[in-house]
């Protein structure tokens, strides 16, 4: 049965794991998003659902776990936050290159190094190029709100098998520690054994006399195959990128100006997109809720009937690269954002608009 | 009275001629051949044969595997 | 008598032969390495419990790192060091399976310590296989954390010097302090009768995890005769004479 909550973003996390029948969490404590071990910790799932949940001893072991787990075809998740995934970069490496699903979530603080523990969206580029060695990309989810937050979480696993591919839920500070109404969905049940030997069969679950030996791996010496390997993996990308694109747009039919932000930097633009709107601007918001696949094509395409675009995150500026790569030239694309921890206001963001787009003319 | 006889069979493709085998046999057995296999390696041989007791250290101490051993009981007068 | 001898090579007389849980692929590894051997050792462990259905390896990173060609069961390649890591949620997310690592001195010992130490410390119901030969064999002969003082690497050309290089690392008995570990050993495969004894103790470390009893540690001081520069008969000889004093043979613990 759905049930009411209210609560946290990281707490949403934990619970929503949980009933979407999650196998194991993996985690090492870190601000501001210990409250998912914690709230896993108190809820006890391994004596009612049977999911496992270990504190590691650190995030490098943590992500490994995940390897490990995911390779026994198990449903399996960390969450950490900015210097804490880069920890795990060289493990999220390896799991891509062994194609093997997991679900790692990142709620975000300032960096760069030890930074602050307040909310920021500065590893976009690490969440969305790659992060680690090698060619290989995350399919990466925003959730703007604590909902998405809970709802994200099948989701991601759901895309994760789909593509054997590791999927991140991308979060900040501000959504993992503030509190909002959220419908949690039933408890599902988790996958039995024999049902994974069957659905994935690439799993190692036991060498079956009747099968060659499954093995999960990244390494390939023979350049010819390890080409192979990569093209393999690069074609999983491109389908994402035509199937799985996902986003919102807000008044964005008669928009001559658009606001393009994610997650907390997407409530503030739509505050601020209300007040030019009420001064006489037509400001629409474009709110991508992937950020890899991003929806490209659809910026494009917006930008045919557009004069400018402002890309609004909490950071120096970088999904406006992904945004100026999807207009090609066409239109004026500015970035407006606040780093080291600060979230900006809705009248900064709706400002910056009008300063270097609308005045700027 | 009674005698434990031996034999041993190298896979003469596989063996890398390290002489593990030819140290550990008891009853200095085996060898390595003047001949070399297809990757040039101058396999283990039975130099010896009639002093094999089939006590199986050879293919115990062989990295590689390629050694199969076979023992008889055989009375002898 | 050559009749006789020949005679003798049918299926009843058979005594000796390499276990079907070893594939018939050609090891990569380096004329009398000491790799090929714990592989068949711990491949003819699996297929007298007759577990090769239920049996989960990790392998590591380091020569060993393609031991998935040659043991037929179902294998799990992890970065350096995170084997460890890697076991632990196999093993709890698969308690019906048995879980084991297979790490050299670098992996387990240098780059993995955190992961093993605190696997064993956790007492995870798994079983560490770890190879011991004091060099970084795969890249090429660098110094290894268990690099005996005044042995000579690529990386220590003129000798491990301590004030320069550190110590050599004695993991094993420091594993063997952590309420997690049920039964820590040294064994050795340079005789027939040591490969007979390191069996007998890979077989007893998955005993102890068919009995739930935590983590297993079983260290092959092995040779490395490439990474030595010795012939494999002289890579034994020398690590009889330098390995055995610092790396005594013998059970540490067995709970």
């Amino acid at each position: 049965m759905s049930e009411l909550r209210l609560m946290k973003g990281n707490e949403a996390i934990a619970e929503a794991a949980i009933r979407c029948g999650a196998d194991g969490y993996f985690g090492y404590p870190i601000t501001p998003q210990s409250e998912v071990m914690e709230t896993l910790m108190a809820l006890k799932p391994w004596e009612t659902t049977g999911m496992v949940v270990l504190q590691a001893e650190s995030e490098v072991a943590a992500i490994n776990m995940l390897y490990g787990g995911a390779g026994c075809g198990k449903r399996v998740m960390t969450s950490s936050s900015s210097p804490g995934i880069s920890l795990m970069q060289e493990g999220i490496s390896y799991l891509a290159g062994a194609e093997l699903p997991c679900l790692v979530v990142n709620v975000v603080r300032g960096g760069p190094g030890l930074g602050t523990i307040q909310p920021s969206q500065s590893d976009y580029f690490q969440s969305v190029k790659g992060g680690g060695h090698g060619d290989y990309k995350l399919i990466v989810l925003a959730p703007s709100s604590v909902q998405e937050m809970a709802d994200f979480v099948e989701l991601a696993f759901d895309l994760a098998f789909k593509y054997r591919n590791p999927a991140m839920i991308l979060a900040d500070g501000m959504i993992g520690q503030m509190m909002e109404k959220v419908e949690l969905k039933p408890q599902k049940k988790r996958w039995t054994n024999e049902e994974i030997e069957k659905m994935h069969p690439w799993a190692t679950t036991g060498k079956k006399n009747s099968r060659e030996r499954n093995i999960i791996t990244s390494v390939e010496l023979d350049s010819e195959k390890h080409e192979q390997a990569n093209i393999r993996i690069q074609k999983k990308y491109k389908e994402l990128q035509e199937k799985e694109v996902r986003y919102e747009a807000i008044d964005t039919e008669d928009a001559e100006y658009l606001l393009v932000a994610y997650g907390s930097s997407a409530r503030i633009s739509l505050a601020a997109k209300e007040l030019l709107r009420k001064k006489g601007h037509k400001v629409g918001l474009l709110r991508p809720i992937t950020l890899f696949p991003f929806p490209t094509k659809q910026i494009r395409e917006l930008a045919e009937g557009l004069k400018g675009i402002l890309s609004v995150e909490m950071s120096a500026g970088q999904m406006v690269e992904d945004v100026r790569l999807a207009v090609e030239g066409k239109i004026k694309v500015e970035h407006f954002g606040r780093m080291g921890g600060v979230v900006p206001t809705p009248e900064e963001v709706a400002d910056a608009l009008e300063q270097k787009l609308i005045g700027g003319q | 009275m009674a005698k434990m006889i031996g034999s041993i069979e190298v896979d003469t493709e596989k063996c890398k001629g390290c002489s593990l085998c030819v140290v550990a046999c008891p009853t200095d057995v085996i060898a390595l051949s003047d001949k070399v296999n297809g990757k040039g390696y101058n396999y283990a041989y039975m130099s010896n044969p009639e002093a094999c007791t089939g006590c199986t250290n050879c293919a115990l101490v062989c990295p590689d595997s390629c050694i199969t051993v076979y023992r008889q009981k055989v009375e002898v007068v | 008598m050559a009749e006789v001898i020949n005679d003798i090579k049918r299926s009843e007389n058979l005594v000796y032969a390499k276990t079907k849980v070893l594939t018939d692929n050609v090891m990569h590894y380096c004329p009398g390495c000491s790799h090929g051997v714990v592989h068949k050792v711990l491949a003819e462990v699996i297929d007298e419990m007759g577990i090769q259905e239920v049996t989960l390896g990790v392998a590591p990173v380091g020569c060993a790192v393609l031991i998935y060609n040659y043991i037929d069961i179902d294998w799990q390649e992890a970065a350096h060091g995170r084997a460890p890591a890697l076991a632990t949620a196999m093993k709890r997310l698969r308690p019906d399976r048995y879980v084991f690592t297979y790490q050299g001195d670098g992996d387990l010992a240098a780059i993995g310590t955190a992961e093993t130490i605190h696997a064993c410390n956790r007492g995870e119901n798994i079983v560490i296989i770890f190879i011991n030969n004091g060099i970084y064999g795969m890249t090429g002969g660098q110094m290894a954390p268990t690099t005996l003082e005044g042995m000579k690497t690529a990386t220590c050309p003129y000798g491990r010097e301590p004030s320069h290089d550190g110590n050599p690392l004695k993991i094993t008995e420091l594993l063997a302090q952590l309420p997690g570990t049920a039964y820590v050993t040294r064994q050795s495969v340079h005789t027939a009768a040591a490969v007979r004894k390191t069996k007998k103790a890979i077989r007893k470390a998955f005993e102890k995890q068919k009995e739930n009893k935590g983590t297993s540690v079983v260290e092959i001081v092995s040779t490395c005769n490439s990474g030595w520069k010795l012939t494999p008969v002289e890579a034994n000889k020398w690590m009889e004479e330098n390995m055995f004093p610092f790396y005594p043979l013998g059970d540490m613990k067995d709970e």
